[in-house]
């Protein structure tokens, strides 16, 4: 099975760590990807994103396309960025995802992943 | 049939045998794995533009000794040894040897089977050394047919490999009581390669199915290996008769068309045969495992010219066995399906409350898949919708969202 991790942050809250909580926090995300790396349970590698001020939100209407700046979501938290696991449980899942810093500072939200295969019916 | 095929399978029946040739002279399982994975490559480039050699499995070996050569040298250079100390092969052994004894290659390509469902490693690691050191396919190729990056295929590959030399396994059949133990999850391994492939419905087709080729190709191999033992009989003819559904499966637009519905004329008619004939010859041995009675079940149903023929007394008497040889709540969920088909839907409903109390059976899409369907046989549309929803929330498949979906649609109103 697959699940994603969605790392949800406020920007202020990272900007208001000290120089030596961030470089803790990005040991600890090299640790914790070599980890998942080397246990061959990471597809591929993460995915940080931009700065939400960055984002531009596309809806077509009427087929008329309407781009608005900023992300989908208003609030303080945004998608900060995400990777993609595969293993057994969704138990699993968040058992690896303790180890992220990320969830320590923030909050890792985990989902199942939809997949294209089926048992009979 | 191409030409490129028919060398591809060449290649693929040599892998195990220039593997095990090369394991038993040099140990070390590790290097000589990555060494005839260098020679089927190499072997793939130059067979196109040259043709096959005469001896293709003296090609293999002498290719794959080279690379192991090569790779002794560099590692006893990358532990700055002196450069005196030879590598442990004089060149003059560097030819292929007489044609070995075909008991041997036979044995070896057993003991790869074993070796690569060693406890010690995790199944994504067995399942892909399996694939790459047993089935001959490509780290690309094992990538490609799993949807998954080939970095990470590498990784469970290395890190599997990692394993068996930390483990210190020697490159030998394992004894009783280990070797039962041993060869339940080989079979585990094949099965979930072939589920691999042939769960896949739409998306990249080909590669897809070729697992469900493969891990058919393996498991007749390990047939021919251990003739005697009934649940390797048991799991090729599950594969078999599972395999013979696949053209009645699925709409053209890939939508799931459940097993009552599926026009059994379209069902592979020579597969379904050996499949028959194998449960015939594996049910007469004992004891009895869970493969040989999951192929009779599957065997009742080929033998059922239209779903309202199907002797359902018998696969319950089956399902009832199977779970008190195998007790495990899918069993008990699929035997309810079978028990509403004897007794009547309450009867199966009335079963499928005894699983509500299991957490995690309860969170199951196909509890409320099977509770809907058995709602609906009772005329009840209302509670059928409902766990319909459910399931469809539940579930993480695509394919069959969209039929629980439908199936709730229908039932509105």
């Amino acid at each position: 099975m697959r699940y994603i991790g969605l790392i949800h942050n406020n920007p202020e809250a990272w900007q208001a760590l000290s120089q030596a909580e961030r470089d803790e926090h990005d040991r600890d995300a090299d640790a914790f990807l070599r980890m998942v790396t080397e246990s061959g349970e990471l597809l591929g590698g993460a995915v940080v994103l931009a700065h939400p001020s960055q984002a531009k939100t596309v809806r077509v209407r009427n087929g008329q396309p309407a781009i608005t700046d900023g992300p989908f979501a208003e609030g303080k938290e945004h998608l900060a960025g995400y990777y993609v696991l595969e293993c057994d449980s969704i138990e699993r899942a968040t058992d690896i995802v303790t180890h992220d810093p990320s969830a320590r500072y923030f909050a890792v939200e985990v989902r199942p992943i939809m997949h294209m295969t089926a048992s009979d019916l | 049939m191409t030409h490129a095929d028919v060398e591809d399978l060449l290649l693929r029946e040599l892998a195990p045998q220039v593997l095990g040739t090369l394991v038993r002279r040099y140990a070390r399982f590790d290097i000589c794995e990555d060494a005839v994975q260098e020679a089927l490559l190499a072997a793939t480039r130059q067979w196109a533009e040259r043709g096959v050699p005469a001896d293709p499995r003296a090609w293999l070996i002498t290719v794959a000794q080279r690379r192991l050569v090569d790779e002794l040298r560099s590692e006893r250079a990358r532990r700055r040894r002196e450069e005196t100390a030879a590598t442990r092969i004089p060149p003059g052994q560097l030819v292929a040897p007489a044609p070995g004894d075909e008991r041997a290659e036979e044995d070896d390509t057993l003991t790869l089977l074993f070796l690569c469902a060693h406890p010690a490693l995790s199944p994504p690691s067995q399942v892909a050394l399996t694939l790459r050191a047993v089935g001959g396919l490509t780290t690309a190729e094992v990538a490609r047919a799993f949807l998954v990056p080939e970095a990470t295929i590498a990784q469970r590959i290395s890190r599997g490999k990692q394993r068996i030399k930390a483990s210190g396994i020697p490159f030998s059949l394992p004894a009783e009581p280990e070797r039962e133990e041993r060869l339940r999850v080989v079979l585990q391994v094949l099965y979930l390669i072939f589920n691999e492939g042939y769960t896949a419905t739409y998306g990249p087709h080909l590669q897809r199915s070729e697992l469900t080729a493969e891990a058919i190709r393996l498991t007749r191999i390990l047939r021919r290996l251990l003739p005697e033992e009934g649940e390797v009989a048991g799991l090729l003819a599950l594969m078999l008769l599972t395999d013979a559904r696949r053209p009645a499966r699925n709409r053209p637009d890939g939508s799931l068309v459940p097993l009552a519905e599926q026009d059994r004329s379209r069902w592979n008619r020579q597969l379904i045969d050996e499949g028959l004939a194998l449960v015939t010859d594996t049910l007469s041995r004992k004891p009895v495992g869970p493969y040989q009675l999951q192929a009779a079940i599957a065997a009742v149903h080929a033998e059922a010219a239209r779903a309202e023929d199907t002797d359902w007394p018998q696969i319950l008497a089956l399902y009832e066995l199977l779970e008190r040889i195998a007790p495990n709540p899918i069993v008990t969920l699929n035997r309810s399906v079978a028990l509403a088909m004897v007794r009547g839907p309450h009867a199966g409903l009335g079963l499928l409350k005894t699983l509500d109390r299991d957490d995690k059976v309860a969170q199951h899409h196909r509890l409320h898949a099977i509770r809907a369907h058995l709602h609906e046989l009772a005329g009840d549309p209302a509670a059928a919708r409902d766990s319909y929803q459910t399931a469809a929330r539940l579930t993480t498949s695509v394919p069959e969202q969209r039929y629980l979906e439908s199936r709730a649609a229908r039932l509105r109103g």
